[in-house]
């Protein structure tokens, strides 16, 4: 007879859409998140084979705007957001403090349906005509001039915040208030520590945005002058209010990956992680500086060249906890014993693909350089380099290294490892040729392109082609694995952490017995153990 | 098909090697960085493989000495960019004095250039080799922005306000001009050229096309039709500030405050009259927002300027000038 756990307990879809079992709502989140990457890349793929030519043949200029505005917003705001936190995070928080389940079981249900009701109203603005803003929702272009369904858009955005900001909620006081006896704050796992940062970004950050989204709809239904100089407004204003909370989003999306790959650097070298402290507060550096710098977004708008120069001072500082990161990572590697199974893998091409994104970061903070690479295709590469290169290896990571724990199965590893090659081939064919073309100067945005870029976009689209084959066979071995796969012991990495210590997949309330912790969840070498040798 | 395909762009301008400069260094950051990075994760992967199925890494925990190397370093290289950005920028962001003006509106989608003698020109741009450039650029309806890759420059053109922009183009040719921020439907369709000439060629162009008026005397004309000049006259019946010598002065408002008498309080003060009033006078002006185009407003304020301007424009901030009689 199989034992209880929480994929067993319950069966029928009413068991599954009522639950407040944090690990089936991570499984909601899941299965809707992969809909929604899904439907975005279906979208990138639209513009890349558009771009595949100099001269816009493939679709028409209002339906190519439309396609690009449509993965911008279903990539940013339906997968990238909630991905690690909503399906790593809500699985693993309370496993790793040692929890039954969430601070607020209903809410974080609650947080889900919002989610799908935001999807649903962007769902049918796609699907009714499509919106053509772009995902910045720019004005007075959004307000006054734009074709489709903005309001609808905005709407969407606008209620999918809420989930976003109740989800940050439940993570901060589960982690206050649910923690294990003995688990102090120097004791969590980086993962945790991670999405502690994130989840103060979302509370702070995601109301700013759904009020700009708000206001965006209301001058454009009832022709309010907020934004729209024809109507008294400021269309500087918006740019303000939208990057106050889009440029702290980046960090919503880049902490949990960063989050993700300490722990899969410690799992994968057996060995805690080098400077636990400073990768922690580097977490909060990045969350509380990160509030600070979204004028840099403005260095060509006008902006005075004193508000230009404290904003690049500060987008620069933004680096440092970053770059503390990734040489911590690096000497965690050093001396330990490295096993470079595919969770490895992504977390090799996170380090490797973020170092690049955040030094062309800089590229943009420079303001006498940005003049020239803003609104080209080099912005382009580099949000890439962070988006793709670092949060969804980040997401790729997290799965296969937590797969067995949620699933109970193993998934095939040579296909894994195969799959992760072909991602970060086909990620870096894709976007390292965009650098090239917009120093050279090519626009963002463009439905068609002069000639000499030709060569470049036929690279990128030839890129994306294999990306997606990377990211669709993943899709068929995880389906594979939960029917055919061989069963996964507890731990099967030989890590350490709290949720290697119950059963894959879990019981319904993680432990039967709650865990009392005595020492950092990540000591592979045990100073009492060696006592007790001696 | 693929017989241009260039890796990196023209250098046109004084200031593209300025650009280039810092580019080239950070590029270098860059790959070092990246290098070492990527040389030691493979480095460390293969000199440190795990040999047998039940061994741990090494217990070392951290060092300040190294955290502290890690942080301090890259914060002062960051502050050579940040300072090196900063120069670079200011280098483009005030035009030199004497520089050719010329005016230049956005629209959904095309951008239409009037120079001073006359000439308009749409999605092309003619201007002398050697000689700085000043653009001022309004917009008619959404964001634009005004990019040149090959002079490395550019800057939004927001509708309700006037940016600028400027260069001195170093190289003769033909390089392209771009729409830079998203405007809509045929935003990739907003794009033209900037020819580059020898100054001669320039005087040649000037006098060879069908100039109209200039936006001085276009400026005068809509003055008289609009029937401005029967408020703003010199008489004792004026109803509106004198604008003789006006341009560049400091106005005294009402309330006690002032501003600086540029592009930008001018257009103000023409479609949106009532957000300030000069002091000694009724807020009785109409709003003439709707009733003149974004040219027609560039017109007007040439015409105001012409009308005598401060030699040098007090920037914005600075002692308050003696505001012009208007008495």
């Amino acid at each position: 007879m199989e034992t209880l756990n929480y994929l067993n307990n319950g069966h029928g879809l009413k068991s599954w859409l009522l639950t407040k079992d944090h690990k089936r709502i991570a499984l909601l989140y899941l299965v809707s998140i992969t809909v929604f990457f899904v439907i975005g890349g279906f979208f990138a793929m639209l513009v890349r084979l558009e771009l595949l030519t100099p001269a816009g043949d493939l679709l028409t200029s209002e339906t190519y705007n439309k396609m690009f505005t449509m993965h911008g917003v279903v990539m940013v705001f339906f997968f990238l957001i909630p991905s690690i936190p909503a399906v790593l995070g809500n699985f693993l928080i309370p496993i790793m403090v040692g929890a039954k389940d969430l601070a607020f079981p209903r809410i974080n249900l609650l947080s889900w349906y919002i989610y799908v009701l935001g999807g649903v109203f962007t769902l049918v603005a796609a699907l009714g005509g499509g919106v053509d803003t772009g995902w910045t929702f720019y004005t007075p272009y959004s307000t006054a001039a734009a074709n489709g369904h903005v309001i609808t858009a905005a709407l969407g955005v606008f209620i999918t915040g809420f989930s976003s900001i109740l989800t940050g909620l439940n993570f901060i006081v589960t982690i206050h208030r649910m923690r294990a006896p003995g688990l102090t704050w120097f004791r969590l796992p980086l993962f945790v520590w991670s999405h502690y940062a994130t989840s103060l970004i979302m509370i702070l950050g995601t109301p700013v945005i759904a009020i700009t989204v708000l206001l965006v709809a209301a001058e454009r239904g009832l022709h309010l002058g907020i934004f729209d100089p024809a109507l008294g407004g400021d269309p500087i204003l918006f740019q303000h209010l939208f990057w106050f909370y889009s440029h702290p989003a980046v960090y919503i999306m880049i902490l949990p990956a960063m989050g993700v790959v300490s722990e899969i650097v410690q799992a994968f070298t057996r060995k805690n992680i080098f400077g636990y402290s400073f990768v922690a507060f580097s977490s909060l550096a990045i969350a509380i500086i990160g509030f600070l710098v979204w004028g840099h977004h403005l260095f060509v708008s006008g902006q005075s060249v004193y508000s230009g120069m404290i904003f690049s001072f500060l987008s620069f500082c933004v680096a440092i906890p970053s770059a503390i990161k990734v040489f911590n990572w690096t000497a965690t590697i050093f001396k330990g014993s490295v096993c470079l199974d595919s969770p490895m893998l992504y977390a090799f091409g996170f380090i490797g693909l973020f170092t690049i994104g955040g030094l062309t970061g800089l590229f943009l903070a420079a303001m006498g350089l940005d003049i020239h690479v803003h609104d080209t295709y080099f912005v382009v590469a580099h949000f890439h380099y962070i988006m793709v290169g670092g949060a969804i290896m980040g997401y790729l990571g997290g799965l296969h290294y937590w797969w067995p724990k949620i699933s109970g199965r193993r998934y095939s590893e040579p296909w894994a490892k195969f799959s992760a090659l072909l991602v970060f081939t086909g990620f870096n064919l894709t976007f390292f040729p965009q650098f090239i073309a917009g120093y050279l100067g090519m626009p963002r945005r463009y439905h068609a392109y002069p000639p000499e870029f030709q060569v470049l976009n036929v690279a990128s689209t030839l890129g994306a082609s294999i990306l997606t084959v990377g990211y669709v066979i993943p899709l068929i071995y995880f389906a594979y694995s939960l029917f055919a796969g061989e069963k996964s012991v507890n731990d099967p990495w030989g890590a350490r952490g709290l949720e290697w210590e119950i059963p894959s997949p879990p019981p319904t309330e993680n432990f039967t017995v709650s865990p009392v912790v005595t020492e950092g969840t990540h000591q592979y070498v045990h100073p009492n153990q060696e006592v007790g040798l001696a | 098909m693929f017989t241009n395909f260039p890796f990196f762009p023209h250098q046109a301008s004084a200031h593209a090697a300025q650009v280039d400069a810092i580019y080239f260094f950070m590029v270098s950051v860059t790959a070092f960085f990246s290098l070492l990075i990527a040389g030691l994760l493979v480095f460390f992967a293969i000199k440190y493989h795990r040999r047998d199925d039940d061994e741990v890494g090494a217990a070392i925990h951290g060092s300040l000495a190294l955290e502290l190397l890690w942080t301090i370093i890259p914060f002062f290289i960051t502050m050579l960019m940040f300072g090196w950005g900063a120069m670079v920028f200011f280098d483009a962001y005030r035009p030199p004095k004497g520089a050719m003006e010329i005016y230049i509106v956005g629209k959904q989608w095309m951008w239409k250039a009037q120079h001073m003698g006359g000439q308009k020109e749409i999605n092309e741009l003619h201007v002398p080799v050697g000689r700085a450039v000043k653009l001022t650029m309004g917009s008619e309806d959404v964001l634009h922005s005004f990019y040149i890759p090959a002079f490395r420059v550019k800057a939004d053109v927001i509708p309700g306000r006037y940016n600028v922009l400027w260069f001195t183009p170093t190289k003769p040719g033909r390089y392209h001009l771009f729409c830079a921020e998203y405007c809509g439907t045929n935003h990739s369709g907003m794009i033209g050229w900037v020819e580059v000439m020898e100054p001669t060629d320039f005087q040649a162009w000037l006098g060879g096309g069908r100039a109209s008026d200039s936006p001085a005397a276009a400026g005068e004309k809509l003055f008289q039709d609009l029937v401005c000049i029967s408020c703003h006259r010199d008489d004792a019946q004026a109803r509106g500030p004198q604008l003789k010598g006006l341009f560049g002065h400091t106005v005294r408002l009402q309330g006690g405050a002032t501003a600086v008498a540029d592009e930008a309080y001018i257009r103000e003060s023409i479609v949106n009259p009532q957000a300030k009033i000069v002091d000694g006078f009724l807020p009785i002006m109409p709003t003439f927002q709707g009733l003149v185009s974004e040219e027609q407003l560039l017109q007007l304020i040439a015409y105001v300027r012409s009308l005598g301007e401060v030699a040098a424009p007090a920037p914005a901030g600075a002692a308050a000038a003696p505001a012009p009689g208007k008495d």
